[in-house]
């Protein structure tokens, strides 16, 4: 029992981070109905951000909560601009162009990421610096760190921010609309480029915030360290139902937790990634809608 | 006109054959070419830069020295990017390309073993500085290792394990991506379970992967008294820092891949009161080892890992051999590395036995402090 208590904990813990860069896949396919498989590589660029920022900040402010958060905020400040920045210069030239283009480019954002962060940043793995004392905590039989904590915390709230965004605010009201239909939108007087444009930087802002969080978790970064994690997401996006936000928190969890069991058990623990694909692979065949999603019939 | 062309074109084919054949022969009569490959960057490249410092310094040595057989080497190192499937890419490139007289890599083991099958059909000699899983030297008679090899080393961390730690029950948790891990795993629980210990729980993980508390949380549910990690650095720190999260305060014992600086740079204090295998100590007092520390300091700048020290003695064993050899014909090289006994090295005496395997004893090191520091020599 304690054992299953302590992996539902590192699952529900790995599910968060996931959860987070899901939010931004979502969030950009619900608008646009394209896949920004740019969006692990944002996730990296933040924690180089936060790495660089922390070379820097550190000195100055020393290590503890407040470089903890003057770093989320810079990486997630970098990071919107990034995603605005990309969406910009690469998508919106595209936009009246077939889905499958902009897809292909969106791959090509990737690998040029990927490859162009490897000659600049280097490839070897940097080790993340300590921002905060790390202290474990036992929390029952569950053991648990303090940054896990923080983890846990911070994805809360970023996720009801991004509730009270997209349900309460002007803007998120337009978002809605434009992802209910692009055109009686615009014919409404919604601002089509301008929404878009936030919803990349709030997207890419969470995965920024996604990057630093798992930075100092797992205090090592690479050029490249945003693949896998960025294909789970995808997948836990998929799993909660593409464009559906809750959905997308909702997939994370399911996906952290269902990974981490893998994992832990000794028959499967090989085969870790395989489950988390064979996953979605299961869920389309069975509810192609995904969790939380609704099947829709789409016309081609 | 047409013709005009045709001559035209067969007199600038002429003419580039015959300043290539120049060109070729020229540099045949000058300088010994060496290739190398390495992982400069990437996930393991500590170990390719380490290697790669070593052999450098090696080579400037002797270049500095008058060379060998009266000419000077040539280096050509290729970098693998630790990505499978590039070293066969970078080690055709230099022996079809460049025509090398010898091949010196990989520090993993999983990269020389694509590249040796390479080397071995072209039947140019490859010198492994550092791999230690026994299938790399299977690949042919071309193929030789200057380092022990896991079912040694295997050998050596579990009667340590048994004997040093007095632990009687070990948790395994293997990288099921490299031969390395793989083949230590092996060798580690067959002796472990020979002299009476008791495998607990075995784990694994894919290296790359940086979530490992799924694994760590089984083994602790094992109840193990040490654990067994036979994995790179990156992965060997994280797993360090996650199973103290956990509340794993057990000694963790690990091979020859934990050696890097990264290794304490990432794993900070987690590691400390941890113990993994090596091929040399920087602690070693005797002559050869400090001499070699202070050159390399002083060309690198740093003190020099194990890799490093081994990437020197590769060059000194092929420069011996040629020497030996009085040529660099790829047979007779072969035969005279083959042929290569007592030569007195860095990281020990090399002689290499039937199976092309350097037969050498091995060091446990300890860490506190942020430092390994040694413990206890182990004779095969």
């Amino acid at each position: 029992m304690d054992v299953f208590l302590q992996q539902l904990f590192n699952g529900l813990f790995l599910g968060a981070i996931y959860a987070l860069i899901a939010l931004g896949y979502t969030m950009v396919y619900g608008i646009l109905r394209f896949i920004n498989f740019a969006h692990g590589e944002i996730y990296m660029v933040g924690a180089y951000v936060a790495y660089f920022a922390a070379t820097a900040l550190l000195p100055v402010f020393g290590v503890g909560w407040p470089a903890f958060l003057i770093l989320l905020v810079v990486a997630m400040l970098a990071c919107a601009l990034l995603g605005v920045g990309i969406e910009w210069t690469v998508y919106r030239p595209l936009r009246d162009r077939p889905r499958l283009t902009v897809l292909i480019t969106a791959i090509g954002v990737s690998l040029f990421l990927q490859y162009g962060g490897q000659s600049w940043l280097g490839a070897a793995p940097r080790a993340f610096p300590a921002l905060v004392p790390k202290t474990t905590l036992s929390l029952g039989p569950v053991q648990a760190t303090n940054l896990q904590i923080v983890v846990l915390v911070t994805t809360v709230i970023l996720m009801l921010a991004l509730r009270f965004f997209v349900m309460k605010t002007k803007l998120g009201k337009a978002m809605r609309a434009v992802s209910h239909n692009v055109q009686a939108a615009s014919l409404m007087g919604i601002n089509n480029d301008r929404v878009i444009a936030v919803t990349f930087a709030v997207g890419s802002a969470l995965a920024a915030a996604a990057g630093v969080l798992y930075a100092i978790n797992y205090p090592t970064i690479n050029p490249l360290m945003g693949l896998m994690p960025g294909l789970k997401a995808f997948v836990a996006a998929v799993l909660g139902g593409i464009g559906n936000i809750p959905g997308a928190a909702v997939g994370g969890l399911v996906l952290g937790i269902v990974e981490t069991f893998a994992g832990g058990s000794p028959v499967l623990s090989p085969y870790r990634d395989a489950i988390a694909f064979g996953l979605l692979v299961l869920l389309l065949l069975f509810k192609p809608g995904g969790l939380l999603g609704k099947a829709t019939v789409e016309k081609v | 006109m047409k013709l005009k062309r045709s001559s035209l074109l067969s007199a600038v084919a002429a003419l580039a054959l015959l300043s290539g054949c120049a060109k070729q022969s020229e540099t045949d009569s000058d300088v010994i070419k060496v290739g190398q490959f390495a992982s400069l960057t990437g996930g393991i490249a500590s170990f390719g830069q380490s290697s790669n410092n070593g052999t450098v310094l090696a080579i400037e040595e002797i270049n500095a020295a008058g060379g060998v057989l009266g000419k000077q080497i040539e280096l050509i190192t290729e970098d693998d990017r630790s990505t499978a499937g590039e070293p066969a890419n970078v080690v055709r490139k230099l022996i079809h390309r460049d025509k090398v007289s010898a091949v010196l890599g990989q520090v993993a083991s999983s990269m020389s073993i694509e590249a040796a099958p390479i080397c071995q059909d072209a039947g140019i000699p490859m010198i492994t500085p550092a791999s230690t899983n026994p299938e790399v030297t299977e690949k042919g008679d071309f193929i030789f290792r200057i380092c022990f090899i896991d079912p040694f080393q295997g050998k050596v961390m579990a009667k340590f394990s048994k004997e040093n730690l007095g632990a009687t029950k070990a948790a395994i948790l293997t990288d099921v991506k490299q031969d390395y891990s793989v083949g230590l795993t092996k060798y580690f629980k067959q002796t472990f379970e020979e002299i009476g210990g008791e495998i607990v729980a075995e784990q694994s993980f894919s290296s790359g992967d940086t979530d490992f508390k799924a694994q760590l949380t089984t083994i602790k549910s094992a109840n193990p008294e040490v654990i067994f990690v036979p994995a790179y650095y990156t992965e060997a720190a994280l797993i360090a820092l996650q199973a103290r999260e956990l509340g794993i305060d057990l000694p963790l014992c690990g091979g020859d891949g934990w050696d890097s600086p990264k290794l304490f740079e990432i794993g900070g204090d987690a590691v400390n009161g941890c113990y993994f295998s090596n091929h040399y100590s920087q602690e070693d007092p005797s002559e050869a080892v400090q001499e070699f520390i202070a050159k390399y300091k002083a060309k690198h700048g740093a003190v020099p890992d194990a890799m490093a020290a081994l990437g020197y003695d590769s060059v000194y064993v092929l420069v011996d051999a040629m020497t030996r050899a009085g040529s660099t014909d790829p047979e007779a090289l072969r035969d005279a590395i083959a042929a290569t006994s007592g030569y007195k090295g860095v990281t020990g005496t090399i002689t290499l036995d039937e199976n092309r395997n350097a037969s050498k004893p091995a060091v446990v090191l300890k860490i506190a402090d942020g430092a390994a520091s040694y413990m206890t020599t182990v004779a095969p």
